[in-house]
């Protein structure tokens, strides 16, 4: 009442914006480079962080050229680490816009927006006796996450790179190695060729025993699910996929309003709202010509195109976008 | 309606280019908004959080009348802050493409006793949509009022500069009022209707809150200064009041501002709608902080062309805007406040009295009308 229309929250977060209570975030206290396209951001996260899992991992809110924009990165840091913060290990990758400015950009004092901890992509109480650690890239970072937590008695990591200065967390591995902590497999692809999965048994005879916790792209993750199964050991096999599919914007697509359950095919030219409206969807709107911001619906899946000025807009959590100047740009689902 | 159409020199092929050249306008300013942008907002936000903080504190020693005066000034600052520079813009969804839930069009509420949705409905979508045409934007004259010759006279609107007055001074009940259409929905059947219930009852609820806060709670922390806390508010929320009244007065009501019939805007074109936009609104010049303090709607006609540009770039979307007004060779309207406001004043009491002659409306001038 004594703040209305605001909340109190909205003044404290002026000065406190990580005490307990206030929406989650986190503020960025450093970036260390890992390799040339890779770096670890240190994150002192709020109050109300309720901690983590080896293995586990956190979207990330933040705001690159004034767009919030969220994605999830594993936890590299242990789970009981003295200082309380929490590190991410985030790879550049071609274009993508949030991993680029976390690489490069990110300055130490910047707020992000967190979600709690997430995934089950963590080892099991009762601690397995065997365990093969099988990784390729950036998925390295959920199972580095798990190796600085919690030591087992017999580990062995195969972890494919294409070159050895490519390896994320090269000189910790290849320490914990020479400590005799684990038994370490470095892939270099550029020279050795891909990880033929099917030839596994070469590097680690007795594979089939191990608890294995596999990440890495979805070609690596798909081979590796067949081999499990063919060999009828899939349930030791545990996976952790990063990027479900990746949107192509195309011109036209089915477009799903899951509210309602209504499916219909939509041309690139048509807007949202019509087709949603001729499907019998009840579609908020208002001025139909882009603003009056009536008609804001969120986009749950897919991609749309902004019809005056051709912008792509792909799904992410939070995204609305005005049916009545949007066309389907390839298969979407709109919430409606 | 003047008599001569500004618009009757151009040719249809014109009038859609000038719309591709505004559409280009468009595209750079969305192109190129960025983090400066939203560092803008932000930091608006936080200041005016700031200033109603501290002006509150400041009034609770109110019963010391320099602190009254301070208070006073900084609490009527900040609610125009709130309701211009942000709320308006924030609410037109200016700032959604930053896609912070916490300043977006659909989330946002503003210190007025109109609810935020309903505002938006009356507002963005009935106003800016039909703008200047008679029967349709029931911003002309809010419904109380003649503010063209084309209106038909009626004794009632011997009283207009008093009822233009008391809106000015309770403005955001005008406002609520005029966003539930009170007068039509008043009648004996529609006061039943649900729909018009909930929509009552939802500004019922706010007005219960902001009263509550300004001149219950506030007044009551306050203790030995409860009675001059008090004055300050009404006196903050009457500065707010007469100020975005007359801002807003400014945008459509000056000399020289086209408004249109209703058959004029059967089959609009794009390049039609910009026009009329162009035609419709009139801005108000001035120094960087009278831009800030109208809420960029100084910049009435950039914002009626691009109602969902963030308010920080109208000023520079202005300067192209005009080239393109005096290439086509319309009439800018524009000038400093006091002017406007004197104009927009006249109008209302020159309007009060039915017209001094017939206006001269030839079928050739019906046929422009609907050519535009
Ligand atoms: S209906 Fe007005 S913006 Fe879509």
């Amino acid at each position: 009442m004594v703040t209305t229309p605001l909340l109190p929250s909205d003044y404290l977060d002026l000065v406190s914006p990580l005490r307990a209570g206030a929406d989650l975030r986190g503020r960025i206290e450093a970036v260390h480079p890992e390799t040339g396209d890779a770096a670890t951001v240190v994150i002192r996260p709020g109050r109300g962080w309720r901690g983590h899992t080896a293995g586990q991992y956190v979207r990330v809110g933040v705001d690159v050229e004034g767009v919030r924009l969220w994605r999830a990165y594993s936890i590299t840091s242990p789970a009981d680490r003295p200082d309380g913060r929490v590190t991410i290990t985030v790879k550049a990758i071609p274009g993508g816009r949030v991993s680029n400015h976390l690489v490069r950009r990110a300055r130490p004092g910047t707020l992000i927006q967190l979600d709690q901890p997430a995934g089950d992509f963590v080892l099991p109480r009762a601690r397995p006796a065997k365990v093969l650690y099988l990784t390729a890239g950036s998925g390295i970072t959920p199972v580095m996450g798990m190796l600085r937590d919690t030591e087992l008695d017999d580990v062995v990591v195969v972890h494919c790179a294409p070159r050895p200065q490519d390896v994320i967390f090269r000189s910790e591995l290849r320490g914990m190695a020479a400590d005799g902590k684990v038994r370490l497999t470095e892939v270099h692809t550029d020279t050795d060729g891909m990880l033929d999965i099917a030839r596994l048994g070469e590097l680690v005879p007795d594979w089939a025993e191990r608890e294995t916790w596999a990440c890495g792209p979805a070609g690596l993750l798909d081979a590796a699910e067949r081999h499990w199964s063919a060999h009828g050991v899939e349930g030791r096999l545990h996976t952790e996929r990063f990027r479900p599919g990746i949107v192509v914007a195309g011109d036209g697509g089915e477009v799903t309003f899951s509210a309602t359950g209504k499916r219909v095919d939509a041309d690139g030219a048509t807007p949202l709202l019509d087709v949603g409206e001729e499907a019998g969807v009840l579609m908020p709107s208002g001025c139909r010509m882009g603003i009056c911001f009536g008609c804001v619906s969120p986009l749950r899946a897919g991609a749309v195109r902004d019809l005056r000025t051709g912008e792509i807009t792909e799904a992410e959590p939070g995204v609305l976008i005005q049916t009545c100047v949007s066309a389907a740009a390839g298969d979407c689902d709109i919430e409606r | 309606m003047t008599a001569i159409d500004p618009t009757a020199h151009l040719t249809a092929e014109q009038i859609e280019e000038l719309g591709r050249e505004l559409d280009a306008i468009r595209d750079e300013v969305i192109a190129g908004r960025g983090e400066k942008d939203a560092a803008y907002i932000r930091k608006v936000i936080s200041a005016q959080r700031k200033l109603e903080l501290v002006s509150r504190g400041v009034l609770l020693f109110s019963f010391f009348p320099p602190a009254w005066l301070l208070g006073t000034a900084g609490l009527s600052v900040a609610k125009i802050m709130d309701n211009m520079e942000i709320g308006h813009n924030v609410l037109h969804g200016q700032w959604d493409w930053m896609r912070d839930p916490k300043i977006h069009s659909t989330t946002w509420e503003w210190d007025h006793v109109s609810p935020s949705e309903q505002w938006k409905h009356s507002h963005n979508e009935l106003h800016h949509t039909y703008t200047n045409v008679i029967g349709k934007d029931n911003d002309l004259g809010y419904g109380i009022m003649r503010v063209d010759e084309d209106q038909r006279w009626h004794p009632f609107h011997l009283g207009q500069p008093l009822w233009n007055f008391l809106n000015a001074c309770f403005f955001e009940y005008g406002i609520a009022a005029y966003d539930l259409e009170l007068g039509r929905n008043l009648s004996k059947r529609r006061r039943k209707d649900p729909e018009f219930r909930a929509r009552a009852r939802a500004v019922g609820r706010k007005i219960r809150k902001q009263v509550l806060k300004d001149y219950v709670i506030h007044p009551l922390l306050s203790g030995p200064s409860f009675l001059t806390t008090l004055a300050a508010t009404f006196t903050a929320n009457l500065v707010r009041n007469l100020w975005s009244h007359s801002v807003i007065m400014c945008g459509h009501f000056p000399e020289g501002v086209q408004v249109f019939e209703r058959r004029s805007i059967k089959g609009e074109t794009r390049g039609q709608w910009y026009l009329r936009q162009m035609m419709g609104s009139a801005n108000i010049s001035g120094s960087r902080a009278m831009h800030f303090m109208t809420g960029n709607l100084s910049h009435q006609i950039e914002h009626h062309l691009f109602p969902d540009l963030p308010s920080n770039r109208y000023a520079e979307v202005a300067v192209k805007v005009r080239a393109l007004f005096e290439k086509y060779e319309l009439e800018y309207v524009t000038g400093p406040l006091p002017k406007q406001v004197f104009s927009a004043w006249r109008k209302v009491f020159r309007l009060s009295l039915p017209n001094k002659k017939p206006t001269a409306r030839t079928p050739d001038r019906e046929q422009e009308l609907v050519a535009a």
